[in-house]
């Protein structure tokens, strides 16, 4: 096999994310963990927005609907096992099956209205839905409302996995993380999956051959959904804490930004994008207090001249190798 | 039902409106003509109310502080098109949500670096800080019918600009098609420049309007960002007739439900249930609107023509 910068690079980030714990805590920062930890939850968000905005071309500006519904299941699920002794509800197969279910229920009917709509409506009517949850959460005072809840334990999987152990909640996110990257990997290359992307780059023509787009899209919607719901889940148990503020419509910005940074329509794209989106607010807010003062124009930047995202310059590194890297046998071919 | 509490609360509704319309007209005219869907209008809209406070404070008088902030308003948005928003017109529109998102944040944090975080207080003239009294005893404040008003002029000139001058020609010629426009020899560019100038106008004259009855604080224009997009979209993108009823619409929908909801559901289940759920329904009455309209004319209802 050829050697390719970006396989490379794309190999040993991987590794090195499977490799975080353990280098966490054999230099004593266990705060590494908790911060990667984040990158994978989002890392599975954009995975699953990357899936219907990058193949299926549906710019939904409300995927953080999916990660407040996840967060809410495992926050209300808890609350009622601490506060009523319901011990079922403090299961996470529970939390995970309820979560993935609701979600896909949510993600059916916003697609159901919103695929109705094309361009900026079907931004704005994806928005509209997530400000429709988003008020829900805030108005809920059962629940904590505009100040959230608080967790009191983390989803309880019966002695399988101890989650109050940060690193087995980042072996658990690391999990979920590769299953959703192999899903997505199949989907894409499937006969649905190419449909969709049919659907992306020329609907009348997907029409016309007699492909019912509104349905693929739908059904895409609905998967993306259910996986960014689990997402939430995990983020839930993540922070111990739960609150509108997950499903802000900035949170739902915030995932398009990792898609579109790391490299749109890619598999692996929207996974460096999570991690170099939170690397850069680490580090920027380390620096500066101010730090979107240059975080903010960097995305413009990045969106006018780095199209392709990061994943975009690594494949221009792997032509660039190509072009001038020794050729092995010269005199062959 | 409270009848005097009703008119108040339609005229608040009203008035909201207005200021939704300021924000809309620009937003539906730069989408119409440039194609872009500017996140960062709501940021235009919070810099007119800082631009006010500011100039406010050094002229002493709110009327000098308005007339000084509209021109820079005006500047800093003819400033922002030809740096950050030229390249995006021909641009996808996840292309221009995201550069626009970023603009945000930017504006944000410089707003916080320049002014500090805490929120500036604008006080009312004197003049405006009263009540006025309206028929059957009824009293409302001065300077919330001073917001109408300008509201109402200001809808008016823009209808008189847009239908009855070369300049109204030219923009809606440019809203129905760029290319014939450039073609016919006009100078586009420049075209583009005066309408996002007139709508970094509009949206800071609401910003302005807004700031001495709201705080002036940092994230100012994000929450009424989305119900001015809300507006665009149920009016029809592109359409200021669409801009000026649906703006309308949305400010009574949503001042009156939040007022009066909980007493409605009231008469259909317990109060318990409805002190509970009103709040959050009625923060949720727009959007509700808003997909219905869709569901049923996914186009909004004045689609505006050729497109």
């Amino acid at each position: 096999m050829k050697f390719s910068p970006r396989i490379s690079i794309i190999t040993l980030l991987m590794l090195g994310l499977a490799a975080v714990p353990l280098i966490a805590d054999s230099i004593d920062e266990p705060f590494y963990t908790v911060l990667f930890s984040r990158m994978l939850i989002l890392s599975i968000g954009a995975v699953s927005l990357n899936f219907i905005l990058g193949f299926g071309g549906m710019v939904s500006f409300g995927h953080a609907v999916y990660l407040g519904i996840g967060s809410y299941v495992v926050g209300i699920g808890t609350f009622h096992a601490v506060e009523d002794g319901v011990e079922w509800l403090g299961n996470g197969f529970v939390h995970m099956a309820v979560a993935v279910a609701v979600s896909a229920l949510a993600g059916l009917i916003i697609g159901a209205i919103s695929l109705r709509t094309h361009g900026v409506y079907f931004i704005m009517i994806t928005l509209a839905f997530a400000q429709m949850f988003y008020f829900i959460a805030v108005g809920n005072e059962n629940y904590g409302g505009d100040d959230g809840l608080s967790l009191y334990m983390r989803s309880d999987f019966s002695g399988l996995l101890d989650l109050s152990n940060d690193n087995s909640l980042y072996y658990l996110n690391f999990g979920f993380l590769l299953a959703s990257l192999y899903i997505s990997h199949r989907l894409t290359n499937s006969r649905f999956g190419m449909a969709l992307r049919g659907t992306k780059s020329n609907e009348q023509r997907m029409k016309s051959i007699g492909f019912p787009v509104f349905r693929y899209r739908l059904v895409a919607f609905v998967i993306a959904g259910a996986i960014c719901g689990l997402a939430g889940v995990l983020s839930a148990n993540q922070t111990d804490f739960v609150s509108p503020a997950v499903m802000h419509w900035t949170r739902s910005g915030d995932l398009i930004i990792m898609t579109v940074l790391g490299g749109i329509g890619t598999l692996f794209g929207p996974v460096i994008g999570a991690i170099a989106f939170l690397l850069l607010e680490e580090l920027l807010s380390g620096i500066t207090e101010y730090w979107q003062l240059f975080f903010g124009p960097m995305l413009v930047l990045v969106v006018i001249f780095a199209r392709g995202g990061i994943d975009g310059m690594l494949a221009a590194l792997d032509r660039w190798w190509i072009q001038f890297s020794p050729k092995k046998n010269p005199e062959g071919d | 039902m409270n009848w005097i509490l009703l008119l108040e609360q339609t005229l608040n509704g009203f008035q909201l409106g207005i200021l939704l319309f300021l924000l809309a007209a620009g937003l539906t005219l730069i989408f119409g003509i440039m194609d872009l869907i500017n996140l960062a209008h709501g940021s235009l809209y919070m810099m007119g109310a800082y631009f006010a406070a500011t100039f406010t404070q050094w002229t002493d008088s709110f009327l000098l502080g308005v007339l000084l902030a509209l021109p820079a308003c005006m500047l800093f948005g003819v400033i922002l098109e030809r740096i950050a928003l030229r390249t995006l017109y021909t641009r996808s529109h996840l292309d221009q949500v995201l550069a626009t998102f970023g603009l945000i944040l930017f504006f944000n944090e410089f707003v916080r670096l320049i002014w500090g975080p805490i929120g500036l207080d604008i006080p009312l003239p004197e003049l405006l800080s009263g009540s006025v009294e309206l028929f059957f005893g009824i009293r409302y404040p001065a300077f919330r019918l001073v917001i109408i008003a300008v509201g109402i002029m200001v809808a008016f000139l823009l209808y008189l600009l847009v239908s009855k001058t070369k300049i109204g020609m030219l923009i809606r010629a440019g809203a129905s098609n760029r290319q014939m426009v450039s073609a016919l020899g006009i100078n586009i560019n420049l075209l583009y420049t005066v309408v996002f100038g007139l709508g970094t106008a509009l949206a800071g004259l609401a910003g302005m309007m807004a700031a001495p009855i709201m705080t002036v604080e940092i994230g100012m224009g994000e929450g009424i960002l989305i119900i001015t997009f809300v507006v665009i979209v149920i009016g029809g993108v592109g359409s200021i007739k669409g801009a000026f009823v649906a703006a309308l619409i949305v400010g009574f929908i949503d001042t009156v439900g939040r007022s009066f909801l909980p007493d409605i559901l009231g008469l259909f289940v317990s109060n318990d249930i409805a002190d509970t759920a009103a709040p959050a329904i009625s923060s949720m009455l727009i959007y509700i609107l808003m997909a219905l309209i869709l569901a049923i004319k996914p186009q909004g209802l004045f689609p505006p023509k050729g497109a």
